[in-house]
């Protein structure tokens, strides 16, 4: 067992309702207990979907358990069909149907419906949310793709512009809706036609005609990059590597469809809407300098998040992590370019533990580091799934292309402290107005950092447990910007502690000043 | 999926359906129990969808300090029993270092853990035993095979009888009242109860595990919602009595709820109708700025919480509106024999569920007013339906006198958003 105050991803069978309800004419019959509809609410509320989610559900109870629950699963079936009359259905059980053993493909089989039946084999124990989004996409696409009518190079020769597919986009995905018209937009200045995109509101007749386009464009490695692989061993149809998240990565990107296509890729460069990058450099953003930040997410997310941090804003990484053991390869690289070691768990505790022993000053991360930073008193920004109705908003807010760019820059940069405040909180401690408390701009109370061993809800790591302060050392910390605080602490205690300082005066903290730096 | 009429001894007609339900399990009432009992830790022992379940409903907000969480059984847990008892108790151990201030833990049931019979209750004495007396840890099951949505406070609440303290065989008459109330209900009901001159009055869940109320055969416990069925029973075994009443919404189930405890209780009538004739006139007065806006509109209620009947009811009664189907997941006769005595006779009422019929039903009647569940609201919303969202009525004050125009604008807002809108 594992405790878990936050799960990063829902179990693999919301996974597949995410490739089910992004996609018009399937329908998902899950064998599963009472009560797991609640999972319609992540698609009407969270989403805010106006359809219900085109899911069929066995919800069997205990007095079901003594009788014939495999019949249920089967008039289920049958009902669904009749009712919905889909193109494909999908066939699956959740983690309690599961243990009762159904097996939902034999049975589908048994009832010889006159449509595609996809029998999905989701292991709940072992697997999680997009894993099972994964592994659905491929499975449907795998029994839906015919093998296009020409062969790749008659393709190309017959037609004036090359196509694309767009993999990757579900229901329920952060930022889905708007990465998918940002980067359509890119592609067709380009010269290039988009041919299919699936799952989003691809129908079963439109995944049968992937294999015709030239390439594949990946936005979700977690979601597309099984079937893209599959696509190219298949049908030699090459995929694209960049994720266009930051302007640096959507200008590689651009390059990379480019050649891809055979053609120059200036015209969709130049017309772009870029203004981050001025932002990023004009002198307002200078106090942005190295200010320290603890990145987590799922892996696309994490690892474009960390290098616009440090690439693009001007960040200092002190710590990147992710959920996704899937590419945790891909993040500890990421990682170690950044001179950190990579977080790869599921468990948000450590996480916690990571963020509370770092003292970073931003955190990007999920709907879970915002608790998280909540607790600490440190500033956060979302990247990443999961994440709350908050984000899905109602206005164009992509993460991907240039102006992906410019959202992630007021994004990040709002949590903040503002230069001005800043500097006159280094000034003037004793304000009555604008002292320990959050930004002035935020106008809300954070739970205040920790600031001595003996109080506040930050345990000091063991380590550091022997540490003393003299109260005048104590005090002189307290003069310390609230942002900065508990690194200087962290700091001030390791300089001690390398050097067998039993009490921390006001010497220690000034040495340990000079020698650390900022 | 079969449905049929059922003809029943209160002379109305019940149809009792079977299939796909678009409901909560019992889990979900751990995110308003989290609030009410401010020192108790729900772990629920189940699966990744029994957290995500969880943190889809009350993650939205953003908790420094979160007071439930999950132990995720894993496919070592599956494979023996032996094992999972051992990694309870490390989960267990690990959970209260962290949460020294946690003085009652409650081991939450779900269906992975009930289908693999996973023994909880054991579970809980032995951990009970170790950590005692700083923390008692208790069991009930919130599975969604065995519970529906507000039957997990049910399960809750009668997991808590067995260790109420015993009111011994001289103890003076009390009353208890029963079902997690908003603390301001709780409040006013404390404050009109010690003006009938009822003084030994607790309420039942309390605020506080060290608050627990005492019971014996001097309790009588007056029902304050209507899904107890398991801790009324509870509370039968421990001798208590039940005062039996409609449940107190609106102006009129509020003063026959009180009267019911004022009788019982050998409050003068005389004193009964002066502590009690201001609120109710003060509640008819409030109700009353709603009734233009509801008096003769249709509505079809879908079932969620076994709170539709008593809604129905007050509904039909002081509002003037027009019954098409109150649909329940659960109807218990005894309980709510007052209640349907109240109902208008020709209501047509249906227990459980077949989602696609039901909503085959509701859009032929066409209501004026749906009120469902937020799996259903916004399609509704987008076929063109007014809709109401049901989980609403139990995350809002609405019982007693005070909330009474509270709990009817409820029902009018939505129908006042839709006139407001213009695009």
């Amino acid at each position: 067992m594992q405790l878990t105050v936050w799960t990063y991803e829902g179990p693999p069978h919301v996974g597949a309702m995410r490739i089910a309800t992004a996609m018009r004419g399937v329908h998902y019959v899950l064998h599963a207990p009472q009560g797991d509809t609640y999972a319609d609410l992540l698609f009407t509320m969270i989403e805010r979907r106006d359809r219900r989610p085109p899911v069929t559900y066995t919800t069997f109870q205990a007095r079901d358990l003594g009788g014939d629950t495999a019949g249920l699963l089967q008039t289920a079936m049958r009902e669904a069909y009749a009712r919905f009359a889909p193109e494909a259905m999908l066939v699956g059980a959740s983690c309690t149907a599961e243990l009762i053993q159904d097996d939902p493909a034999g049975l589908a089989q048994a009832l010889d419906l006159p449509i595609p039946v996809v029998p999905l084999e989701l292991p709940s124990y072992q697997r999680k949310e997009n894993w099972g989004a994964s592994e659905t996409l491929y499975r449907i696409v795998r029994a839906l793709a015919h093998p296009p009518r020409e062969s790749p190079p008659n393709r190309r020769t017959k037609r004036a512009r090359s196509v694309c597919n767009l993999l990757g986009p579900t229901a329920l995905g952060f930022r889905h809706r708007d990465d998918l018209a940002e980067v359509t937009r890119l592609i067709v200045e380009l010269g290039i036609d988009i041919g299919i995109v699936a799952p989003w509101d691809a129908t079963p007749a439109d995944l049968s005609r992937l294999p015709e386009a030239d390439f594949n464009v990946v936005l979700y490695p977690e979601i597309a990059l099984t079937t893209a692989q599959w696509l190219q061993r298949q049908f030699n149809q090459p995929y694209t590597r960049t994720v266009p998240i930051g302007a640096v990565a959507t200008r590689q990107f651009v390059d990379e469809v480019a050649q891809l296509a055979g053609i120059d890729p200036a015209r969709a460069l130049a017309g772009a809407e870029q203004r981050s990058s001025w932002y990023a450099r004009s002198v307002d953003s200078t106090y942005l300098t190295d200010k320290r930040v603890f990145v987590f997410g799922d892996a696309t997310h994490a690892i474009a998040a960390a290098r616009i941090a440090a690439n693009e804003l001007g960040f200092k990484v002190v710590g990147l992590g992710s959920y996704s053991r899937e590419f945790a390869r891909d993040v500890r690289e990421a990682a170690a370019s950044y001179g950190v070691e990579a977080l790869i768990t599921e468990d948000y505790l450590e996480v916690e533990a990571r963020v509370s022993e770092l003292q970073p000053e931003l955190v990007l991360g999920t709907q879970m580091e915002r608790h998280i930073a909540k607790r600490l008193g440190i500033p956060c920004a979302v990247i990443s799934a999961p994440s709350h109705v908050q984000d899905f908003p109602a206005r164009y807010s992509p993460q991907m292309g240039f102006e992906g760019a410019n959202v992630i820059f007021d994004t990040w940069v709002h949590p903040l402290m503002m230069g001005l405040e800043e500097h006159l909180l280094g000034m003037f401690r004793e304000d009555a107005e604008f002292n320990d408390t959050a930004p002035s701009h935020l106008g809300s109370q954070p739970t205040p950092i920790a600031d001595s061993p003996t109080h506040g809800p930050i345990a000091l790591p063991p380590a550091f447990a022997g540490s003393t302060w003299t109260a005048e050392a104590e005090q002189e910390l307290h003069k310390i910007p609230f942002f900065v605080r508990g690194k200087a602490r962290r700091n001030t205690e390791r300089f001690a502690q390398e050097r067998n300082v039993g009490l921390i005066t006001l010497e220690t903290l000034y040495d340990a000043k000079a020698h650390f730096g900022r | 999926m079969n449905t049929r009429l059922q003809s029943c001894s209160a002379g109305d007609n019940v149809l009792r359906e079977r299939g796909q339900r678009e409901v909560f399990c019992g889990l979900t009432g751990i995110v308003w129990l989290h609030r009410k009992i401010q020192d108790a830790f729900f772990l629920v022992v189940g699966s990744r969808t029994c957290a995500h379940l969880i943190q889809s409903a009350a993650g939205v907000m953003i908790f420094a300090e979160p007071r439930f969480a999950t132990a995720i059984m894993e496919e070592r847990d599956l494979a023996g029993l032996v094992d999972a008892n051992d990694e309870l108790d490390r989960i267990v151990a690990q959970l209260l270092a962290r949460r020294p201030d946690i003085k009652l833990l409650f081991l939450v049931g779900s269906c992975p853990s009930e289908v693999i019979k996973l023994d909880l209750s054991r579970a809980a004495l032995r951990l009970s035993r170790q950590f005692s007396p700083a923390v008692r840890v208790l069991n009930y099951s919130g599975s969604g095979i065995e519970t529906t949505f507000t039957q997990g406070e049910d399960a809750c609440l009668a997991s808590l009888v067995p260790v109420l303290p015993e009111a011994g065989p001289k103890a003076p008459s009390s009353l208890l009242i029963v079902g997690a109330l908003a603390d301001v209900v709780e409040d006013q009901f404390r404050r009109l109860f010690a003006a009938l001159g009822i003084s030994l009055v607790s309420f039942l869940p309390p605020r506080r595990s060290t608050e627990l109320p005492t019971v014996g055969p001097s309790t009588h416990y007056l029902l304050a919602q209507p899904f107890l069925h398991e801790t009324a029973h509870a509370l039968e075994q421990r001798g208590c009595k039940r005062i039996v009443a409609p449940f107190p919404l609106g102006s009129e189930g509020t003063t026959v709820w009180l009267r019911a405890a004022a009788i019982q209780f050998s409050v003068d009538g005389a004193h009964f109708n002066a502590v009690t004739t201001p609120l109710r006139e003060r509640a008819d007065r409030a109700i009353g700025r709603y009734r233009p806006q509801l008096t003769g509109k249709r509505i079809f209620l879908f079932p969620d919480s076994q709170i539709e009947i008593p809604l129905a009811r007050f509904l039909a009664r002081e509002l003037g509106v027009d019954l098409v189907e109150i649909g329940t997941p659960y109807l218990h006769r005894e309980h709510l024999a007052a209640e349907l005595a109240l109902l208008p006779p020709e209501a047509r009422l249906s227990e459980g569920q077949d989602v696609e019929r039901q909503l085959d039903r509701c859009r032929q009647a066409a209501p004026d007013l749906v009120v469902c569940g937020l799996g259903l609201a916004n399609p509704l919303e987008a076929e063109g339906f007014a809709t109401k969202w049901s989980i609403e009525l139990i995350f809002t004050p609405i019982q007693g006198y005070e909330q009474a125009g509270d709990l009817a604008e409820l029902f009018a807002r939505p129908l006042v958003r839709r006139a407001r809108l213009v695009a």
